[in-house]
């Protein structure tokens, strides 16, 4: 039973990782639209049928992760939405306006109306990315919490270059993420330029993934627990193999499909391993120790744990089951030429 | 500003606008969900057209219900931090349940139905539909469960500074939050009946492709007919469970002052507009109908308002109004869909009176938000009946964030609903993909 607050923390960890890695292709073809799609309205079309059946099932895993949070430590939850006011209601506006733009863009024929979602898309999937490397690196470098968990900075203070670089590595994370993905699923010309595109990121990503990794030692109180159990360390490796391997498969074989899946492993285990790096904090506090959100002061009941514990273990598998069974009925390498 | 007004008013907005969505996703998926049956087992092109008809008003609808929910689960975070910490271990656990037993199903399964005509096979898409359907209802208890608890908290104890589980079981069976979860998934049925007649019966109107939308008049009437029916008793239920668990809003619905046995009801009333105690008109009263219609006595006490201190009663105007409207209203559906009922070919042949269902489309929408009306307005002044006052369970956020992000919101759905019902006006007037000379030509 004392278990049960560790085992939450690390599917907390999981349930982000997995959006990211599934919500990130897609708000990484949104800002890939305007650069390779520039040429033709069909492209852009295109584009949009590789995405189209999934978003909205790959949001889910976000509404799941922040459920989770609300379920299985409601004082995380309770104090980061309230912490993050602003951020969160630019990401909730993006979102919306990302999920409209998907429905709306096809109703009507007219070149500047699809233009304007296209665009619209593209602000969107680039601002969802900056938000969540930002909310994401304030997390990691510690909100301003007093002792009663209260949130004592401002926007302003969320501006941080460290969060301003998380930002960024979300950004070309995703858009190289995507960039892969897109290739894997189309063919033709949009398949070399996707391939192109995310031939040009990678080392832009690699690269600031490295210094983020090196900024973190000094910005961020991330490398304690694996200093203290090496164990651990078998997470960042992970997170580096994968993101070296995807390189391989990018540059040496072409082989999209498997670019694509070690970039997913690669953001998993980037999320896992900024988490399990708090550990046993949700929420670390820069101002006092004792306002920082941990497993002990954050957890519902056991009783709670327990029981959502078995509808996850139930569920979850059975949505990972038929959603990877949609992708596979639902995706065909598409031709903007047809 | 009080942040904590503000709060209420965004939650208000993002709920009224979202309930302006779910009520026809739950019907319309239903609707076609049984057209595509028809199709699957008779093989007529006829029922695919009216499957793919109105799945297009469907997809438009369903994209923005889901785009307005999001802002929903993040808010008790956002603004009801104090709430959250306060509820969350059962709370929390029935939105977390709701997104992995039933949202990722209807948003999965969304796609292979929208996406799936020529990829799947014609069984594997109509089990899309039906589970799209389901999940969606299944969506909708869970939601009214976490609802039910704050307007009847059960099985749960005090722990310190926050309440904790003690009986899931009694959790997931509060007989409130069944018996909203009941009542709203009839209500949402009965909207969609009554959109698809007005959109059928504009067709007709337009004497266009008659075969066609008198079929779909006919299963929107058969809709509207029995939902209209079962929202009224379900209705009625939920009045005399309102009247067992929250007298006080009870007493708020009917504006009833003294408490008293053989309580009559009163057909025109006028509540105070000062601070007096009591109705400024009240007159055409029906002995015993209140205390019959609330505990099935002609005898039985009734609490009055004066029976709370000032500070436990609910806003008598808001709820008193929203409730006898949205009475008024449904018993307007069930006069309209019997009387349709009984005329029903006659009807579908007549020309300008057909437009009086199209005008009647936006009439179950304003009933079902004022159903919500009653329902929240008429829990305050708590967020948890009994247990948390609204006024203490908002987030330490300053007010100015809170009314750029109210402003920014108001504006961007209001666009969007305009937006919105514009595609789906285009949608609902475009020609199916099915006429009679059409079926009638050999291939």
């Amino acid at each position: 039973m004392e278990y049960l607050g560790d085992i939450w923390f690390v599917l907390w960890a999981l349930l982000w990782g997995i959006y990211f890695a599934l919500d990130g292709y897609d708000f990484g073809i949104g800002m890939l639209l305007p650069i390779i799609g520039m040429s033709t309205q069909k492209e852009r079309d295109t584009m949009h049928q590789v995405t189209g059946p999934f978003w909205d099932g790959n949001e889910v895993w976000l509404i799941t992760a922040g459920g989770v949070t609300f379920a299985a430590f409601p004082l995380a939850y309770a104090v980061l939405f309230s912490s993050l006011y602003t951020p969160l209601m630019l990401l909730l506006l993006v979102l919306i306006m990302r999920g409209v733009a998907a429905e709306f863009r096809h109703q009507w024929n007219h070149p500047h109306w699809r233009t304007f979602w296209d665009l619209t898309v593209a602000a969107c999937g680039f601002l969802a990315a900056l938000l969540l490397g930002v909310a994401f690196s304030n997390i990691f470098r510690g909100l301003p919490l007093d002792q009663n968990h209260i949130f004592q900075g401002n926007i302003l203070n969320l501006l941080h270059p460290y969060a301003l670089l998380g930002g960024l590595l979300f950004v070309v994370m995703f858009a190289t993420h995507g960039a892969m993905y897109l290739s894997w699923h189309v063919s033709g010309d949009l398949e070399k330029k996707a391939a192109m595109m995310a031939k040009v990121l990678w080392p832009v990503f690699m690269l600031c993934f490295l210094v983020y990794v090196l900024l973190t030692f000094f910005w961020a109180g991330l490398y304690r627990n694996f200093f203290e159990s090496p164990l651990m360390l078998a997470l960042p490796a992970a997170c580096l193999v994968s993101f070296l391997a995807s390189g391989h498969y990018l540059y040496r074989t072409d082989k999209m499909n498997k670019a694509f899946l070690y970039s997913g492993v690669g953001i998993i285990s980037l999320a896992l391993t900024g988490v399990m790096g708090m550990y046993p904090n949700l929420l670390p506090s820069r101002l006092d120790p004792l306002g920082a959100v941990t497993i002990a002061n954050g957890a519902s009941t056991p009783k709670t744990l327990f029981i959502m514990l078995v509808v996850a273990l139930i569920f979850v598998p059975i949505v990972i089951c038929y959603q990877w069974w949609t992708h596979r009925k639902l995706s065909e390498k598409l031709d903007p030429e047809y | 500003m009080d942040p904590v007004i503000l709060s209420r008013l965004q939650f208000a907005l993002a709920t009224f606008f979202h309930f302006l969505y779910v009520p026809l996703t739950l019907g319309l998926a239903f609707f076609i969900a049984i057209m595509e049956t028809r199709y699957v087992r008779t093989g007529d092109e006829m029922y695919k057209a009216q499957a793919k008809f109105w799945g297009r008003i469907f997809l438009i609808n369903f994209a923005l219900g889901v785009v307005t929910g999001i802002t929903l689960e993040f808010q008790f975070g956002t603004n009801w931090a104090n709430y959250s910490y306060f509820v969350g271990d059962i709370f929390g656990s029935l939105l977390a349940i709701e997104a992995t037993a039933a949202f990722f199903l209807e948003s999965t399964f969304i796609a292979v139905w929208a996406f799936g005509w020529n990829k799947v096979p014609k069984k594997v898409h109509l089990a899309a539909i039906w589970l799209v359907s389901g999940a969606g209802v299944l969506s909708a208890l869970w939601i009214l469960l976490a609802n039910g608890f704050m307007q009847n908290p059960v099985g749960f104890r005090l722990d310190g500074d926050r309440l904790v589980l003690d009986s899931f079981l009694a959790v997931i069976t509060n007989p409130y939050g069944w018996s909203m979860f009941i009542h709203t998934v009839i209500a949402a049925m009965l909207l969609c009946g009554f959109l698809v007649m007005g959109i059928s019966g504009w067709h007709l109107f337009r004497r266009n492709n008659e075969a066609f939308f008198q079929k779909s008049f006919s299963l929107g009437l058969c809709f509207a007919l029995t939902f209209s029916i079962l929202a009224a008793l379900t209705g009625h239920f939920q009045g005399q469970l309102t009247a067992k668990y929250q007298p006080a809003k009870m007493a708020a619905m009917e504006s009833q002052w003294e408490t008293q046995t053989h309580a009559p009801m009163h057909l025109l009333v006028i509540p105070p507009i000062d601070d007096s105690e009591e109705n400024l008109v009240e007159a055409l009263g029906i002995p015993g109908l209140m205390s019959f219609l609330a505990t099935n006595s002609f005898s039985a006490e009734v609490k009055g308002l004066k029976a709370f201190p000032k500070e436990d009663r609910p806003p008598v105007w808001p709820v008193y109004l929203s409730f006898r409207l949205m009475v008024g209203l449904g018993t307007l559906f069930v006069g309209v869909a019997v009387l349709t009922a009984l005329f029903k070919y006659h009807i579908m042949r007549l020309r300008y009176p057909l437009l009086l269902y199209v005008l009647m489309i936006p009439l179950p929408y304003l009933t079902l938000q004022l159903g919500w009306a009653v329902t929240e307005v008429g829990r305050q002044p708590w967020v948890v009946y009994g247990m948390m006052r609204t006024s203490l369970a908002g987030s330490p956020v300053d007010w100015y964030q809170i009314a750029g992000s109210l402003a920014v919101m108001g504006g961007v759905y209001t666009l969007l609903t305009v937006a919105g019902v514009i595609l789906m006006g285009k949608a609902a007037l475009k020609e199916p993909e099915w006429n009679e000379t059409l079926a009638a030509t050999p291939y």
